[in-house]
């Protein structure tokens, strides 16, 4: 089996996709000659030039427009936001402009572009630095929303996202990044595919379609949905709580648009409980999408209300005690499971 | 040095240095300065710091030359490369560091954390994270000392890096249409993390032509000199004073905004994890050469205005007080879980605000301990 940081994962798809189409290029702050400034694109300039490994100034409307105006014209441009938490400067563009433009020319002109970076808590970076963009991302119809949580689904789904017809938004973790080094706890036990995606060697061809959420661990006795980062506090949860007899199945739907609601339901109908993970801020949450879903599709199979876990509904703390307390972190996981199978 | 487009916006030099005391006091705040980075550098090292840490070690001069020749409620707003502002304004170096050690003795009871130092007292209105965001910012603050018919100046600093953002233009803009009372400044240390101005930067060897777009006033100033800091802020800052706008209603009056251009440079890399490949040893020790802290010693001693022992005194004190900052964080209680959910809203149901809950350093009119 090889191991891969999910970092690789990311490089290894983005140079898949390159290599097989010139239209695929890579732009944004430090991409190129400074190697990435948490080293993703480590390496891409020296194999496909400054051409299509592309170094920007500090302007991310301009940008992050570029790539749509690009892509209109019939590029396939991948624009790295070093941090989802600088997209905002941006917003017109990336949500006005990207998911609008096919639906407002009559389907003349689309936008396959790709937007992708860090998203969530990096550790102790403030409250502008500390975004999750998924609830705010996820009621604009026209954009798609990846959210990987291991390399094997980084490289997948990202595969999927550069070839998809529309703007993708890809949530990748500078907390995950260095995820998958050797050493790493991997939850092999758990997971059916390993967390390492197939090499170049194996499977140039290999992606992960878009709206199918694979289940992280199987379980009997209550469902627990989570994407992004928060499928590793899931799994910490679902670890503690298998020494109490609770047999947690983990749920992760990769992609929050398209929304695989069939299998988060298809579950909780097996377990009749649900607790709903993210790592956004709860009032109008993705995880508030989802628990409603499960309202209108499960109601009657449940055997309790569904506890929803995210941050705390303030501004990230720099504070690292009180930041650690406000994300959904792995107690809170296992406090709503004891709390929604009446066993607290 | 780069002459601006137009004759008319270009000013010229005048030197009117402050008096001995003052001298003194501005080479003070600049040891104190490199002192107190030094202590936050081995904190950070030491994992008491936490997040992004950028430091200001090599361009003291700028955040102290400027400060000195502004009246202390002018206000000012800057990045998040913000110690150095917040010092020179006059925070206490121990609610600086117990920011950043994230205490609830911290200038933002640790909430904010190194980019993020605000005092309210020192009418320092903040360090700010997202490149450029600031700038709209700042001119809000002069488009107020405007609209109140004060008699102030805004100072609003941002990165060579922010040139390159949306945000500066349309506060570039905004402030020449309705002639208010700020100085643009850019500390122009050359790169934005590894990306050297004229990579990223249009006309980068010519920032006057950005000035002279907007019709704006332009001056230069060495930024390693905080003598010549001090002196073209002191002329710039008395032009920009006051300014009003017909377009607003009041007598069109003063020299409106300006934009400054302070040539420095940063000794450490960009924050503290930062490999620094895009520039050469070389490079950096050739700025080391004109070091802000040795020309102002050396002016000093030349003109026998201090002794080489006053000065060893001076740094002394430096050294103490930012000892004092390390042991003062340290022995801080941590921001306590209890303030959670404080200062999301001043008053989630609205009025009536019942003030409270202000951080300690204000509470203690600034005192220090
Ligand atoms: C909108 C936005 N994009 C990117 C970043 C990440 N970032 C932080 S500092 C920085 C470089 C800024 O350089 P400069 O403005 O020259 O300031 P300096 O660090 O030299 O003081 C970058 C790219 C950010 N904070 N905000
Ligand atoms: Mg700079």
């Amino acid at each position: 089996m090889q191991t891969i940081q999910y970092r690789e994962a990311i490089r290894e798809a983005m140079e898949e996709e390159m290599r097989l189409d010139d239209r695929v290029f890579l732009m944004g702050e430090e991409v190129a000659q400074y190697n990435g400034a948490y080293k993703v694109s480590q390496g891409m300039l020296d194999e496909f030039g400054p051409r299509r490994i592309v170094d920007s100034p500090i302007s991310e409307t301009g940008f992050s427009g570029l790539g749509i105006g690009a892509a209109m014209y019939g590029l396939r441009p991948i624009i790295e936001f070093m941090s989802w938490s600088f997209c905002l400067v941006a917003a017109d563009q990336i949500i006005n402009n990207a998911p609008k433009m096919l639906y407002m020319s009559g389907g003349q002109f689309g936008c396959p572009a790709v937007f992708r970076g860090n998203n969530g808590a990096g550790g102790q970076l403030g409250s502008t630095h500390s975004w999750c963009v998924e609830s705010m991302f996820a009621s604009v119809p026209g954009l798609k929303l990846a959210v990987p949580s291991t390399p094997r689904d980084a490289k997948g789904l990202l595969k999927t996202a550069i070839r998809d017809a529309d703007p993708v938004f890809n949530l990748e973790s500078e907390r995950m990044l260095g995820l998958g080094a050797r050493g790493d706890k991997d939850f092999s036990r758990y997971i059916k595919d390993t967390w390492a995606p197939p090499t170049t060697k194996q499977d140039e061809d290999f992606t992960i379609p878009f709206g199918v959420a694979d289940i992280k661990k199987p379980g009997a006795d209550v469902t627990i949905v989570a994407a992004g980062r928060p499928v590793h506090f899931a799994l910490d949860a679902a670890e503690e709580l298998e020494k109490e007899g609770i047999d947690c199945e983990v749920i992760d739907p990769r992609t929050y648009r398209p929304l695989d609601i069939d299998t988060i339901v298809k579950s909780v109908r097996k377990t009749n409980y649900c607790v709903v993970v993210d790592q956004s801020w709860p009032f109008a949450s993705v995880g508030s999408e989802i628990a409603a879903q499960v309202y209108e599709h499960a109601m009657d199979d449940l055997d309790n209300k569904v506890i929803r876990v995210n941050n705390d509904d303030i501004p990230a703390p720099y504070n690292r005690t009180l930041e650690q307390e406000m994300l959904p972190n792995t107690k809170k996981i296992i406090d709503a499971v004891r709390a929604v199978t009446y066993s607290a | 040095m780069t002459p601006a487009t137009t004759e008319d916006t270009v000013t010229t030099q005048t030197s009117n240095n402050p008096p001995k005391d003052k001298l003194v006091d501005m080479l003070y705040q600049m040891m104190l300065i490199r002192r107190f980075e030094e202590r936050t550098m081995q904190a950070y090292q030491q994992a008491k710091i936490g997040g992004f840490c950028h430091i200001y070690i090599g361009q003291e001069a700028t955040a102290v030359g400027a400060v000195a020749a502004l009246v202390h409620d002018d206000p000012i707003i800057t990045a998040y490369r913000d110690h150095g502002h917040a010092l020179a304004r006059g925070m206490h170096p121990n609610y600086c560091m117990a920011e950043m050690y994230g205490k609830v003795t911290g200038c933002a009871k640790g909430k904010g954390g190194s980019m993020h130092m605000f005092d309210k007292a020192n009418h320092m209105y903040g360090g700010h994270a997202i490149v450029g965001g600031q700038c709209p910012l700042g001119v809000g603050l002069a488009f107020a000392i405007q609209y109140e018919k004060k008699n102030n100046v805004a100072v609003c600093f941002f990165g060579d890096g922010a040139i390159n953002q949306g945000a500066f233009h349309e506060a570039m803009n905004l402030a020449a249409i309705w002639n208010l009372p700020i100085l643009f400044v850019v500390e122009n240390n050359g790169y934005s993390m590894g990306t050297a101005i004229s990579r990223g930067t249009a006309a980068a060897d010519n920032l006057g032509a950005k000035a002279a777009a907007y019709g704006m006033r332009y001056a230069e100033c060495d930024g390693m000199d905080v003598l010549d800091t001090y002196n073209v802020f002191k002329r710039e800052g008395d032009l920009s004073r006051g300014s009003t706008s017909d377009q607003l209603g009041l007598e069109q009056k003063g020299g409106g905004p300006c934009f400054i251009n302070a040539r420095t440079y940063r000794y450490q890399g960009h924050s503290m994890s930062d490999p620094q490949k895009y520039r050469s040893k070389d490079e950096v020790n050739d700025k080391k050469d004109k070091d802000c802290i040795n020309t102002l010693v050396g002016h000093l001693i030349d003109n026998k205005l201090a002794t080489q022992q006053q000065i060893d005194e001076l740094d002394k004190k430096a050294k103490q007080a930012s000892r004092d900052a390390i042991d003062y964080a340290e022995k801080s209680p941590d921001l306590p879980m209890s303030e959670m959910f404080t200062d999301v809203y001043a008053e989630p149901y609205g009025p009536p605000y019942v003030k409270g809950g202000m951080p300690k350093m204000i509470t203690d009119n600034n005192s220090g301990e």
